[in-house]
């Protein structure tokens, strides 16, 4: 045997270099799957305490209005109503999705569509900055400008709902606008060409081709801008008011689940009703970021399927 | 398309010493099935080409010869280099690269100096000796006929190196490990006439010592450089022989077809 | 309606709808850089915060927030590296890797609130570090890791897989080939997200304030024991951020300039923010440049 024929059959330093590299990949990707059930498993097991340890009925969480963890009601149970919460959660969400997709989808066309080279080259990195703006930043701005807005128009403290929306409305809309543009950038540009061919006009085209191409795209978007305001805590808990009550109208104190989240954890006592009702809050927030998901998955599948054909 | 007999095949026993040959090799992707039992020997300091229609599974048979497709498709059957069958599982894939080098169909120099693109192997391959480098360097790069255009400017980007150059650039990059033998796809069919006359002129002088397989699907080309030719048509190999036997008198009728332009 | 009317009534409801988001846009930077700008000075940046007085500073937050922001990516960009790698260098398509790539999705679109409750659960309570910058860089790094993961995974795939077999043809290991060759034609694109995620990092609040906690001991700044008590390197002493420094000072509302110390704060993080958005263009384009062109 020569020396190549041996070295051809043994390992060498290259072999050792591979190993080496795969298991540092493998164990860091491993690392991340452990935080994630890691992170699933501890906030699932805590949320489920209130129902599995204290006693509280799932039902009863999800359906009454009364949140004192602490007490109990006449008949000896847990006043443990998240409704409140999730209405008011679900609320600013909806409201300030609903607000902003308009505005959003309008500039996203604009961006795409109808400005210039320039006007795009202005916006979007405004935009892109916008998304990166703390939220901290956002929520000080609504309690200096849009509070004292809402109070002067509508009275009362002008904390609540109306104020939360518009915040989130300001915060999810760089969001959507620029998840937007990215889908109707990649509406492929023969579809625009062959409907300005045949005579369609700009609005035609856009209105009947190209929103109709990226839908799922744009809906996608959507999703998200929601996701991001039902998780966003601070900018939303500065200006809600923070009252755990049933909102009545749009301008009365409230709180969402995150804002009563950051509220309260500090204030109580690890293990205890009080603190576990505020995990099942939590196990709430976990649950709604990972439907959200899902929808987008979802989505982005029907997407696909009607591209293919 | 005419459709040709498979079974009619005609490989010529090669005489001389051979450098790397296979004996069945079969290649699936996934499913599909590219390459029929390919039987070849490669003579030693030969060139020899691989010609077929674009698809024929030139390049899934060259990329077997140096364990290119490990990841990319199932090979299954022998090749031998060395009386060792480089294709089983416990082969050392390194090692036979190492000697059995491989310049593709698009220039692809790394985005380093061309020092670096030519010296970077070699260091990880335990070359430290700063005089060995500075020799391989600069032989590796007469080899290839580039030495006079890039001397000055060894320490500029690979990447600002015109298509022929690059190309050149990564012949020289191979031939600096010292391989046994060098595995060309297509290594002229994205440059122009000159360039690629260069490049035919540096395989010609460099099969004193290597031994070159090289696909190509200009027929001229094969015929111009190469010794032997093997002629592939939808994964399988019809004919091998002497280059001026197939160019002259095939004994396939699919080979004379394809070389005299009345093909599918 | 023709089509010609229609038309312009569109154009011209997009035209009202861009002008009054790019009004909210311009008025939102202008007035936060308008108000909080005249206040940021040499004594703000550098004097400590006051509770409950007028006229402090916030020397220490500032300093916090880099501290932690680079204990974060210290931690966050190996761990980022190895698992991008493993995305585009390792991962078949196969449906384990369906579940990590899920998995990873799952983690980004987490609130960060959630990520901050569960840094406060795992690290301050079960692992008793307290309210420290190490359990606070530490729930950075959860909610970092998927962004610059799928930074890190996207900047590689883009390098053309000529490379690789470039590299590969030559006889060197796949690692070798990942590290020396792919890794650094990557650069540009995974410098723009690490500078990026860093923006993201520096302004966040909701996943520190239960974890690196809302006070801000005094330090010393001339101590560079890391492991003394009062050295401002000490990684086990709690530390209030910039950001939740303006979050503090509104909610509880005991400062009685809390709105000039927020303004200012603000303008401070969004300049810091625009800087690391300017500097990811300015360093990606040059060192793509560098790469591409001819010394
Ligand atoms: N990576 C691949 N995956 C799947 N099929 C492939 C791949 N590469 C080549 N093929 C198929 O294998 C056959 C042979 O291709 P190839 O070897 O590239 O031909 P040639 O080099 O002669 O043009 C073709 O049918 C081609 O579609
Ligand atoms: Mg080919």
């Amino acid at each position: 045997m020569d020396d190549i024929q041996t070295r051809l059959q043994k390992s060498s330093r290259a072999t050792r270099q591979d190993y080496f590299g795969k298991v540092i990949c493998y164990s860091c990707i491993g690392l991340i799957i452990l935080l994630v059930a890691c992170i699933l498993y501890f906030i699932a097991s805590k949320g489920l305490a209130t129902f599995t340890q204290n006693g509280v009925k799932f039902w009863n969480f999800l359906t009454q209005s009364d949140w004192k963890p602490g007490d109990v009601d006449k008949y000896g149970n847990p006043q443990v109503g998240a409704l409140p919460m999730i209405v008011t959660s679900f609320s600013v969400t909806i409201l300030a999705a609903l607000l902003a997709t308009p505005f959003a989808i309008g500039a996203a066309i604009f961006m795409t569509e109808i400005a210039n080279k320039k006007g795009a080259k202005f916006l979007q990195p405004v935009i892109e900055l916008l998304v990166g703006i703390p939220s901290v930043v956002y929520g000080f701005i609504g309690l200096s400008l849009i509070v004292p807005f809402i109070r002067g128009i509508f009275g009362g403290t002008g904390f609540g709902i109306l104020s939360g929306t518009l915040v989130l409305f300001v915060m999810v809309l760089p969001t959507i606008t620029s998840l937007s543009v990215d889908s109707l950038k990649s509406v492929p540009m023969h579809y625009r060409q062959a409907s300005l061919a045949l005579g369609a006009t700009r609005w035609q085209t856009i209105y009947k081709v190209i929103l109709k191409a990226a839908a799922p795209g744009l809906l996608t978007a959507v999703i998200f801008g929601m996701a991001r305001a039902f998780g966003e805590a601070l900018a939303v808990q500065m200006v809600i008011g923070n009252a755990v009550l049933m909102p009545k109208n749009l301008i009365s104190p409230a709180s969402t689940l995150t804002s009563k989240l950051t509220t309260e954890i500090g204030n109580t006592v690890m293990g205890t009703l009080p603190n576990n009702a505020l995990w099942s809050l939590a196990l709430v927030l976990l649950f709604m970021s990972l439907l959200f998901n899902l929808i987008v998955r979802f989505i982005g599948r029907r997407g696909n399927i009607k591209n293919e054909r | 398309m005419k459709t040709y007999d498979f079974s009619q095949q005609y490989i010529n026993k090669i005489e001389q010493e051979v450098a790397l040959s296979t004996n069945n090799v079969q290649v699936h992707y996934g499913k599909s099935h590219a390459i029929f039992d390919a039987s070849l020997s490669f003579p030693r300091f030969q060139i020899t080409s691989l010609i077929g229609a674009s698809g024929s599974g030139k390049s899934t048979y060259l990329r077997c010869l140096n364990r290119m497709n490990d990841k990319i498709a199932q090979v299954d059957g022998e090749i031998i280099y060395r009386n060792t069958d480089i294709n089983s599982k416990k082969i050392n894939v390194y090692e036979v690269r190492r000697h059995i080098g491989m310049v593709f169909q698009r220039p692809n120099p790394f985005a380093k100096s061309i020092k670096e693109n030519i010296q970077f192997a070699l260091k990880n391959n335990g070359i430290n000796d700063k005089n060995e480098l500075q020799k391989r360097l600069e032989t590796s790069l007469k080899d290839a006929a580039l030495w006079d255009e890039v001397k000055d400017d060894l320490d500029k980007s690979a990447l600002a190196l015109s298509g022929g150059q690059q190309q050149r650039l990564c012949i020289a990059r191979s031939i600096a490990m010292h391989p046994d033998i060098l595995l060309l796809d297509e290594p002229a069919s994205a440059l122009d006439p000159i360039s690629t006359s260069k490049i035919e002129e540096t395989l010609k002088l460099l099969s004193k010592n290597y031994t070159i397989i090289i696909v190509t699907h200009n027929m001229q080309q094969a015929s111009r450089i190469s010794d032997y030719t093997a002629f592939f048509h939808m994964g399988h190999v019809i004919e091998y022989n002497k280059t001026k036997n197939i160019f002259t008198a095939p004994e396939i009728k699919a080979t004379e077809d394809y070389i005299s332009g009345d093909f599918g | 309606m023709n089509a010609k009317k229609s038309d312009k009534i569109a154009t011209g409801i997009i035209y009202g709808l861009v002008g009054i988001v790019v009004a909210i846009l311009i008025s939102l930077l202008g007035y936060i850089l308008y108000n909080g700008v005249p206040d940021v000075n040499w004594h703000f940046l550098t004097s400590e915060a006051q509770s409950f007085s007028a006229g402090g500073g916030v020397r220490d937050q500032l300093f916090n927030s880099l501290y932690l922001l680079v204990l974060a990516l210290i931690i966050s960009l190996p761990i980022a590296l190895g698992a991008g790698i493993y995305l585009s260098e390792y991962a078949k398509d196969n449906w384990v890797n369906d579940v990590i790539r899920t998995s990873i999705e799952v983690l980004s679109s987490l609130p960060s609130v959630v990520v901050g409750l569960f840094g406060y659960l795992l690290l301050v309570i079960q692992l008793n570090l307290g309210f420290s910058i190490m359990a606070g860089a530490i729930a950075l790094t959860f909610f970092n890791l998927p962004l610059l993961t799928r930074n890190i995974e996207e900047s590689l795939s883009s390098v053309p897989d000529l490379q690789r077999e470039a590299g590969t043809s030559l006889g060197l290991s796949g690692w070798k080939t990942i590290t020396k060759i792919i890794l650094p034609m990557a650069l540009p694109g995974i410098l723009t997200g690490l500078i990026l995620c860093s923006g993201r990092i520096f302004g966040e609040a909701a996943a520190l304030i239960y974890t690196a906690g809302q006070s801000a001991p005094s330090v010393d700044y001339a101590n560079w024991n890391p492991f003394t008590e009062t050295s401002f390197l000490n990684p086990m002493r709690p530390a209030e951020t910039l950001a939740v420094h303006i979050w503090k000072v509104n909610t509880e509302s005991v400062t009685p300039d809390a709105s000039v110390i927020s303004s200012a704060s603000s303008a401070v993080l969004i300049i810091v923010i625009l800087i690391f958005n300017l500097g990811a263009r300015y360093l990606g384009n040059k060192l793509f440049k560098k790469m591409t062109a001819a010394k």
